[in-house]
C-alpha cells in the first residue's frame, strides 16, 4: 500500500510500525502533527501532551527505563527546554528504545530563532539520523529504535520544516514488536550521582566509537557514483535540492549525520578533484571534515542563513564554477503591500492589547497568537524571547525601573502552564510590582487549538481535571487575582491601571475563549452606518480583519469604514471605540 | 511543461482552501502513477497570512519545492497574491487567477500601502497566458463561497493529462460526503469556463 504522507505523518506511521508504546510532546510548529496523527490514527499507542518539553522528555525517559519504546517530539527550541534531562539521559542510556524527534525551522517560518539542532546531538554525544523525504522519515524512525536498543543510547531524528510539512509517497509496512522488556533495577545505570556518572561517561565515550564504526556501514550513508570529478557531500533536504540541480555529480549522502563516517568521507574526498559540502544552516559537516585535514568547500558558496532552495544551490554551484549557467526568474513585480498574519476578527486578545497600547506601558510578551499583537497597527508588544519569558522579563525590567509608565507581562494559558508558573513564583518571592495578564483563551491556539492542563481534555480526547488558574495563582502567593472580560474596553483600561497601582505582583486573567477553537464563535455582526461615520479611522487602528475601507469618503477624502459581515464575530470592540457611535448591531440598523 | 511533468504553485490567503486544493491535486497525481511531492508552510499562515503550496509532479521528483522562475502553472485564489507570485512562473507559464479581492487590515489602516487596482490586468502586462475568473461570484451562485478552490481545480484540469474520472474520484475521497455533489458541480463549472477562456 502506498500513501501520500507528510514527513510528520510518516514519523507517526513509523512509530506505529516500530511498536512504540508511548509518545509525549508539547505542541510546536513544525512538529505538532506527529502526535496529532498518532492520537487520530494510531490510538493503540498511548500519546499525551505534556505541560512542556522537559516534562515530555522525562515521561519518555520513564517509559524507556520501564521497557517500552518511547517517542518524544518537539520543535527545535523545545529541546532547549528539555536540555537538562536530555544531557544526562545520554549518559544513562535506554532500556526500551528512545527516539527524540527534533523539528528545526530554517528560515523561521514560525519560530523566534533558526537554531541547528544537529549540534545538540553532538553536544549530547548521541547519533542522529536525518531524512530527506517522507519515506526516509518512516524508515529511519524504525531503524532509530533498533540503533537505540543496540547501542544503548537515545537517538535523535532530526527533521526540518520542509520535511515535516512536505508530502511524498510512502510505502506502508507491517507493525512489528520491539523486544519485550521490563524495568530492571540498576542504580549504577540510572542514578547519576557523580560516582556512577563518571563511569557512565566512559561508556558514552566507548559508545561513540562503536557508533562511528556503525556510521561507516549503515545503509543510510550512501555513495552514488556517476563518474564525475566533482563530489557533493550532503544530507537531509539539501540532498534533494542538489540532486534537482545537478543529478549527474557524485554524491555522498549522509542519512546518519553524527558521528560522521570519516573513513567513507576520506575515501570520497580523495577520489574526487573537488568536493563541496551542501548543508542547510551551520557548517556542521564542513567544519568536522576540515578538522581532520580533508579539503572540502561549502559555506562560502551556499551561505549559512535561512533555508536552502534549488535556486540557492544552483547559484552556489555556479559560483564554484561547476555549473555554467543558472535559470534565473525572468518575470518581476514591483514591491507590493505585505500580508502578515493578524489576530482573528473577535480574537479575545485584542481588547487587552488595545488597553495596554492606550496606557503606553512596557509590555513583555512571549510565544503564541498574542505575539501577533506586535504587528501594525496594534504595536502593543515590546519583547518576545521564548516560551514563558514574559514574566521574568517584566520582573527584571521593573526592578531597574526601565519603563516610566510601568511594566505588564502578557502570557497565554498554555504558555503559563508550560513555563510561566515559575516566573510568577519568582515575582511573588522577590516582591516584584509586576502585573501579569494571563490571556486565557482555553487553547494552545497558535498551533491549532491543542489541549493542555487548563482545558479539561487530554490529547486522546478524554475529559480530565481542569487546572484552576485563579486558585493556582493564589496558591503561589499572589494576593490580587482578578478576572477580566477583555471584550469590555473600559473595564480592561480600569482594571489594568488599578492593578498597576497596587504594590506587589497581581494577576489578571481574561475570560473569553478563542473564537476559532475548539468551537467557532459567531455572534450577531456589527455594521457601519455610513451617514454617521466620520472616517476618523479609530476602528481601523484596532486591526480587526473584518473592518475595511469602504469606497465612500469624507470631505478630506479619507475612507469611511465597512464591516465584512461574514467575518465579524460580534465582539463589540470596534463599536466601543467609535466616537460618533456609527458602528451598530446589524439588527438595530435601520437604513434612513 | 509536457504531459510528463508539472510544477504547480498554488497561492492564496489563509482560510481559502489552498491546502485542500493542493491535496486533491497531489492525490490525483499519485493515482495517475506519477511521483509527487507537495510542500507548504503551516503555522502563522492560518491567521490571514499568505499561504502557498508547491506541487511537483513527474516520473521522479527530488526537491519538494519548485525552483524560482520555473513553475509551469500558477493557481491563485486571490488576485493580488497571484500578482505577487508571478515571479515563480517560467517564461510561457500559465496563470489561473480568481478575481477575489481580499484587502488586509494593514493596507486599510495605514496610508503607506496600496492594493493594486486591477491585479489581473497587471499580470496580463507581464504574461501572455493569464486566465482571470470571477470564481468567487460563481461560488456564490452555487451557494457556497468556499467552492473557489474546486472551480479553479476544474480550470487547471484542462491543462493536465489526468482522466476526468480520476479527478472526480479524488474529489469524492477528499471532501466531506455531504459536500461531494456541490464540489463536483463546481469542478465542472471550472472545466467549462476554461475551455471558453482558452478560445477567447
Ligand atoms: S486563533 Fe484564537 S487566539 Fe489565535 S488569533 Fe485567532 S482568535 Fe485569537
Ligand atoms: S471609528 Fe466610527 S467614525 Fe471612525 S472610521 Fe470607524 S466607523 Fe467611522
Ligand atoms: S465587532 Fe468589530 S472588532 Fe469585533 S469582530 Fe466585528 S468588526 Fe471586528
Amino acid at each position: 500500500m502506498r500513501e501520500l504522507l507528510s514527513g510528520n505523518e510518516a514519523v507517526a506511521r513509523g512509530a506505529y510500525e516500530a511498536g512504540v508504546a508511548l509518545a509525549a510532546s508539547y505542541p510546536g510548529t513544525p512538529s505538532t502533527e506527529i502526535l496529532e496523527t498518532l492520537a487520530e490514527r494510531f490510538p493503540s499507542i498511548y500519546s499525551q501532551w505534556s505541560p512542556n518539553e522537559k516534562v515530555a522528555f522525562e515521561v519518555g525517559i520513564g517509559a524507556s527505563i520501564g521497557g517500552g519504546r518511547a517517542l518524544v517530539t518537539m520543535k527545535h527550541v523545545g529541546l532547549n527546554v528539555a536540555a537538562d534531562p536530555f544531557m544526562t539521559f545520554t549518559y544513562t542510556g535506554v532500556n526500551g528504545g528512545f527516539v527524540i524527534v527534533s523539528c528545526d525551522d530554517p528560515e523561521m517560518h514560525s519560530s523566534q530563532n533558526e537554531q541547528d539542532n544537529r549540534f545538540f546531538a553532538r553536544f549530547g554525544q548521541i547519533p542522529f539520523l536525518e531524512p530527506s523525504d517522507s519515506q526516509e522519515a518512516k524508515d529511519m524512525l524504525i531503524t532509530a529504535y533498533e540503533m537505540s536498543e543496540l547501542f544503548d543510547t537515545p537517538v535523535m531524528l532530526r527533521m526540518v520544516t520542509r520535511i515535516s510539512h512536505s508530502k511524498g509517497i510512502v510505502e506502508l509496512g507491517e507493525t512489528v514488536h520491539g523486544p519485550d522488556k521490563r524495568f530492571v533495577k540498576d542504580p549504577s545505570k540510572y542514578v547519576m550521582i557523580p560516582s556512577n556518572a563518571r563511569k557512565r561517561h566512559v561508556v558514552v565515550d566507548q559508545r561513540l566509537e562503536k557508533l562511528a564504526r556503525f556510521a561507516e556501514e549503515t545503509r543510510f550513508n550512501t555513495v552514488e557514483l556517476n563518474g564525475s570529478r566533482i563530489g557533493i557531500i550532503t544530507g537531509g533536504v539539501a540532498y534533494q535540492y542538489a540532486k534537482e540541480i545537478a543529478p549527474d555529480l557524485d554524491y555522498l549522502k549522509l542519512g546518519m549525520g553524527y558521528p560522521l563516517p570519516m573513513r567513507k568521507i576520506e575515501q570520497f574526498v580523495n577520489g574526487h578533484e573537488r568536493v563541496f559540502v551542501i548543508e542547510e544552516l551551520e557548517p556542521f559537516y564542513e567544519d568536522q571534515i576540515k578538522a581532520v585535514g580533508l579539503k572540502v568547500e561549502g559555506k562560502r558558496y551556499f551561505g549559512r542563513l535561512g533555508e536552502l532552495s534549488p535556486f540557492r544551490v544552483a547559484q552556489g554551484l555556479k559560483e564554484t564554477g561547476v555549473l555554467d549557467r543558472v535559470e534565473t526568474p525572468t518575470i518581476s513585480v514591483d514591491e507590493m503591500f505585505p500580508r502578515p498574519p493578524v489576530l482573528c476578527p473577535g480574537c479575545p486578545h485584542r481588547g487587552a492589547f488595545m488597553a495596554l497600547k492606550k496606557l503606553g506601558v512596557a509590555v513583555t510578551g512571549d510565544i503564541g497568537c498574542y505575539t501577533l499583537g506586535v504587528m501594525e497597527p496594534l504595536n502593543a508588544l515590546d519583547t518576545c524571547i521564548c516560551m514563558g519569558a514574559s514574566i521574568g522579563n517584566a520582573i527584571g525590567m521593573e526592578k531597574v525601573k526601565g519603563s516610566e509608565k510601568g511594566t505588564v507581562a502578557v502570557i497565554g494559558d498554555s504558555t503559563f502552564v508550560h513555563s510561566g508558573i515559575t516566573g510568577l513564583l519568582d515575582a511573588v518571592y522577590n516582591k516584584s510590582n509586576v502585573t501579569v495578564i494571563i490571556l486565557d483563551n482555553r487553547a494552545t491556539a497558535m498551533t491549532g487549538g491543542q489541549q493542555h492542563p487548563a482545558t479539561g481534555q487530554t490529547l486522546m480526547g478524554e475529559p480530565t481535571s481542569r487546572l484552576n488558574l485563579v486558585n493556582l495563582c493564589k496558591a503561589l502567593g499572589v494576593e490580587s487575582v482578578r478576572e477580566l472580560d477583555a471584550y469590555n474596553y473600559d473595564a480592561a483600561l480600569h482594571m489594568i491601571s488599578e492593578e498597576m497601582q497596587r504594590p506587589g505582583p497581581s494577576v489578571i486573567i481574561t475570560s473569553r475563549p478563542c473564537v476559532l477553537m475548539p468551537v467557532r464563535i459567531m455572534d450577531e455582526p456589527y455594521v457601519v452606518d455610513l451617514d454617521l461615520c466620520t472616517a476618523c479611522s479609530a476602528c481601523f487602528r484596532i486591526s480587526c480583519p473584518a473592518i475595511a475601507a469602504s469606497s465612500e469618503t469624507n470631505k478630506h477624502g479619507h475612507p469611511k469604514a465597512v464591516i465584512d459581515e461574514t467575518l465579524c464575530t460580534g465582539c463589540t470592540l470596534c463599536a466601543q471605540v467609535c466616537p460618533p457611535e456609527a458602528i451598530i448591531l446589524k439588527s438595530q440598523y435601520v437604513k434612513a | 511543461m509536457n504531459d510528463n511533468s508539472y510544477d504547480i504553485l498554488i497561492v492564496g490567503v489563509g482560510g481559502q482552501g489552498v491546502l485542500l486544493a493542493s491535496e486533491i491535486l497531489s492525490e490525483a497525481a499519485m493515482s495517475a502513477g506519477f511521483d509527487v511531492k507537495k510542500s507548504e508552510i503551516h503555522g502563522m499562515s492560518q491567521r490571514g497570512g499568505v499561504v502557498s503550496s508547491h506541487v511537483r509532479i513527474a516520473p521522479k521528483v527530488y526537491s519538494p519545492t519548485i525552483q524560482e522562475g520555473q513553475a509551469d502553472i500558477l493557481l491563485s485564489f486571490e488576485q493580488a497574491e497571484g500578482l505577487r507570485a508571478i515571479t515563480w512562473l517560467k517564461k510561457g507559464g500559465i496563470a489561473i487567477v480568481s478575481r477575489t479581492t481580499l484587502i488586509p487590515a494593514i493596507v486599510t489602516s495605514s496610508r503607506k500601502y496600496h492594493y493594486p487596482l486591477d491585479a489581473v490586468a497587471e499580470m496580463k502586462k507581464k504574461l501572455n497566458r493569464v486566465i482571470g475568473v470571477e470564481a468567487d461570484k460563481i461560488a456564490g451562485e452555487l451557494g457556497n463561497p468556499r467552492l473557489v478552490n474546486t472551480i479553479l481545480l476544474g480550470i487547471l484540469s484542462n491543462y493536465m493529462s489526468f482522466d476526468y474520472d480520476l479527478w472526480i474520484e479524488t474529489i469524492k475521497s477528499k471532501v466531506k460526503p455531504k459536500l461531494v455533489d456541490i464540489n463536483i458541480t463546481a469542478f465542472k463549472r471550472g472545466r467549462d469556463i476554461s475551455l471558453s477562456a482558452v478560445k477567447a
